[in-house]
């Protein structure tokens, strides 16, 4: 038997897609629902005027959101089979959509995109793939759902298979999967099912399991430094700086660039609960030791000198905004990135962004709860970044209002517009 | 939404509503074992960056510490992220009053063991000072941990506390963050919570607000066991087979103690038991289990028929949302 590895995944989408059925198709059918929870979901579902099982019920969220009718915000899931342990980040498709679909692909490895069968392509479809592009995810599962609805239709499926594999192209995904299944009746999800026997793929769960997940092996070393730890005990080192290599590894006696003040030394040890290492990598949690006294704190980054970030104090930007009062040229944030808070200015807005038809509003003068748009930002001190697609911790960032505390957008860094200053 | 087309039609699964127990089988793939659990990895890197995020800047963090299984984990997940040096908070307990003896005396035990100071405030002593008003004298004080414990943040000032919550165990859990904003009243606002995206997370309150920090909030109970297993963390003998008299109540076996005694009609019974979770006396009900190592608990664990709560906390049955309603109360 090989190790259980992890794939954190995201699905988003309303009631009406399935995809609250698929989810529990996924979860029931893998036995992560339990007794307990069945009896609760059968006298749940005999209290809303169903009968048998209502699947969809299983991921229903909390009294607040039953009283209002709808799912506020994102939920995780669990499952778990030989193979893999499985995070879901499980998001609405309405109100707030955006807000919530960034947020749970912030951190996925795929998404799965629900379409329905029955009506095909969907400007939610459209959104969904656009974001999770966006936000680098590499993997892409289309789940043509209520394939019941359609006779089980070769013919639609690859209809729609053509039309999406279209509208995708634009985006940029590394891997793209087609999967025709029947949430309701379970076909093709967990088990294959009898009723779609001109499909030879694998099923949506063979997928989540085989799909490669992105080893950082030959990605630059990003280790930016938490915490600065002086244990103070004999026999114990002076000096080490904890925190966990975002992006590729180290080895012990591997000369270090510490950034921004540019300084370099050496490793003299990689120290563990466990003990000292002689190499570590991504995604580990260590502290670092370095062969001299160096003045180094909270949110400098060690990196290899062959491979440094970026110090910039301006900084290009992908923003998706998360607040009720809307980004505005001229106004002042907090940027929090890696271990780093930093002052910052939005000096431009580029433009909005569609994220239906993918089209730039150039003319836009602000973002509104929702919007994803192109900004610059002037900041009051250098950061350490790497663009977004390169390497994800050194790219992505979350912006914080100063007065009220809350984060109110998410943004990524981009490479500097072609001709601009 | 129209329930028809969601209805589940697989006919074994069309149990009586009614039933508390219906005869589903939920076998339809293999139980998960496997050989190595890079899961575990992750998981664990995981929640030392989210302690050491806490350390760098929250001014005054404390670990709430039970001395029950999710918070034995978190000690050792705090060894992993400061050792060799101490950790940079203390660890806090609130006693209810209504503990089992052997947690009590491995809470002790375990802390001395780590050489960190242990602050501990008692529910006993809010009901003393009138802060907590009982409306029977021998009812369960699950939700009276609250006050107590928001009065002992007011009363060292601390901006956050780390609780060993998971998200799998409980609906209202499944939407919360692992930095969660508690405002001045100590309330969990659902509506109102702050988006958390890659690891970067908003530290921030005002004062006199604070931050519930979750760091194994995406842990499963079977993630917990197969931890405890390989890092060979030493438990309460409680959540071993052991032999108990119980009484039946409410479908599930609850244990005779001083505080618990059998009414007219109920039989006292030895039964070889374990428990799952530990929590109030009067309410945490064990299982039938003959499960007395780590091995025999995983196992058991993967062939569970029923959730960790649903089978062990009579509190919890109450009502759909007890645990949304007491964490709006200030509950961790």
């Amino acid at each position: 038997m090989s190790a259980q590895t992890l794939l954190r995944f995201s699905t988003a989408g309303g009631v009406d897609d399935g995809k609250s059925t698929l989810i529990g198709r996924l979860l029931f059918d893998s036995r992560s629902v339990l007794e307990d929870q069945v009896a609760n979901l059968a006298r749940t579902t005999e209290r809303r005027g169903g009968k048998g099982l209502d699947l969809a019920l299983l991921t229903d969220g909390l009294a607040a959101e039953r009283e209002q009718g709808i799912t506020i915000d994102v939920a995780y899931r669990y499952f778990a089979t030989k193979k893999r342990k499985f995070i879901i980040a499980d998001t609405p498709g309405h109100e707030q959509y955006t807000r919530n679909m960034v947020t749970g692909a912030s951190t996925a490895d795929l998404t799965i995109v629900l379409i329905d069968a029955k009506k095909g392509v969907q400007p939610q479809s459209r959104r969904h793939a656009a974001v999770a592009s966006l936000l680098g995810i590499p993997h892409l599962v289309v789940a043509v759902n209520k394939m019941d609805a359609v006779g089980y239709s070769q013919e639609r499926f690859e209809a729609i298979r053509a039309e999406f594999s279209a509208v995708i192209a634009k985006l940029d995904f590394a891997n793209v999967h087609f999967v025709p299944v029947s949430a309701l009746e379970g076909d093709m999800t967990v088990a294959r099912g009898k009723n779609l026997p001109w499909y030879r793929g694998p099923a949506l769960l063979e997928l989540l399991e085989q799909v490669e997940v992105k080893k950082s092996t030959g990605a630059p070393l990003r280790f930016p430094v938490q915490y600065v730890a002086m244990p103070g005990m004999p026999g114990t080192f002076h000096r080490g700086y904890m925190g966990r290599i975002e992006s590729g590894g180290i080895k012990k006696g591997d000369r270090v660039l510490v950034q921004p003040c540019g300084l370099s030394s050496t490793v003299r040890d990689i120290v563990t609960f466990e003990g000292s290492r002689e190499c570590a990598q991504a995604p580990q949690s260590v502290t670092l030791v370095l062969a001299d006294e160096i003045d180094i704190s909270r949110g400098d980054l060690i990196t290899h000198p062959e491979t440094p970030a970026q110090p910039v104090r301006t900084l290009d930007v992908v923003l998706c905004w998360m607040d009720a009062a809307p980004l505005q040229r001229g106004g002042r944030y907090l940027i929090k990135h890696t271990t780093n808070t930093v002052k910052a200015v939005v000096e431009r807005l580029d433009y909005r962004l569609d994220i239906t038809t993918l089209e730039r509003d150039t003319s836009a003068t602000q973002l509104a709860l929702n919007d994803i748009g192109a900004a610059r930002l002037k900041l009051q001190r250098p950061l350490i970044v790497d663009d977004y697609a390169h390497v994800r911790a050194t790219g992505g960032f979350i912006i914080i209002d100063e007065v009220t505390n809350h984060t109110v957008g998410a943004g990524m860094v981009v490479p500097s517009p072609a001709g601009s200053p | 939404m129209t329930q028809a087309s969601n209805v589940l039609r697989r006919q074994e699964l069309d149990a009586p509503a009614s039933s508390a127990q219906p005869r589903v089988q939920l076998r339809a793939v293999e139980p998960v074992r496997a050989a190595e659990h890079d899961h575990l990895e992750w998981l664990e890197t995981e929640a030392i960056h989210i302690m050491r995020e806490v350390a760098a800047e929250c001014a005054n963090p404390v670990l709430l510490f039970s001395g029950g299984k999710d918070s034995l984990v978190m000690l050792r997940l705090a060894e992993k992220a400061f050792r060799p040096g101490r950790f940079p908070f203390p660890l806090l307990n609130i006693d209810t009053g209504h503990n089992f003896p052997e947690l009590i005396e491995f809470r002790d035990l375990r802390a001395a063991e780590l050489g960190e100071r242990l602050i501990v405030r008692s529910v006993e002593d809010s009901i003393a000072s009138g802060r907590v008003r009982l409306k029977r004298p021998d009812e369960d004080r699950n939700r009276h941990q609250s006050v107590t414990l928001l009065d002992a943040i007011g009363e060292f000032g601390f901006d956050a506390c780390f609780g060993g919550a998971r998200r799998d165990e409980e609906k209202s859990r499944a939407k919360e963050r692992i930095f969660s904003f508690r405002d001045e009243f100590g309330q969990w606002d659902p509506k109102n919570q702050r988006p958390e995206l890659w690891s970067l997370y908003n530290t921030r309150v005002h004062k006199g607000e604070n931050m519930r920090v979750f760091p194994i909030s995406n842990w499963t109970e079977l993630d917990i066991w197969q931890y405890i297993g390989r890092e060979k963390l030493p438990l309460p003998s409680l959540y071993f087979a052991h032999t108990r008299p119980v009484i039946v109540r409410n479908g599930l076996y609850l244990p005779v103690s001083d505080l618990v005694q059998p009414k007219a009609g109920e039989e006292v019974m030895e039964k070889r038991v374990r428990f799952r979770t530990l929590g109030d006396v009067t309410c945490t009900c064990p299982v039938l289990s003959d499960a007395d190592t780590y091995e025999a608990i995983i196992e058991e664990t993967i062939c569970a028929t029923h959730t960790e709560r649903g089978a062990t906390r009579l509190d919890d049955q109450t009502s759909d949302a007890s645990m949304e309603l007491r964490k709006k109360e200030g509950y961790f």
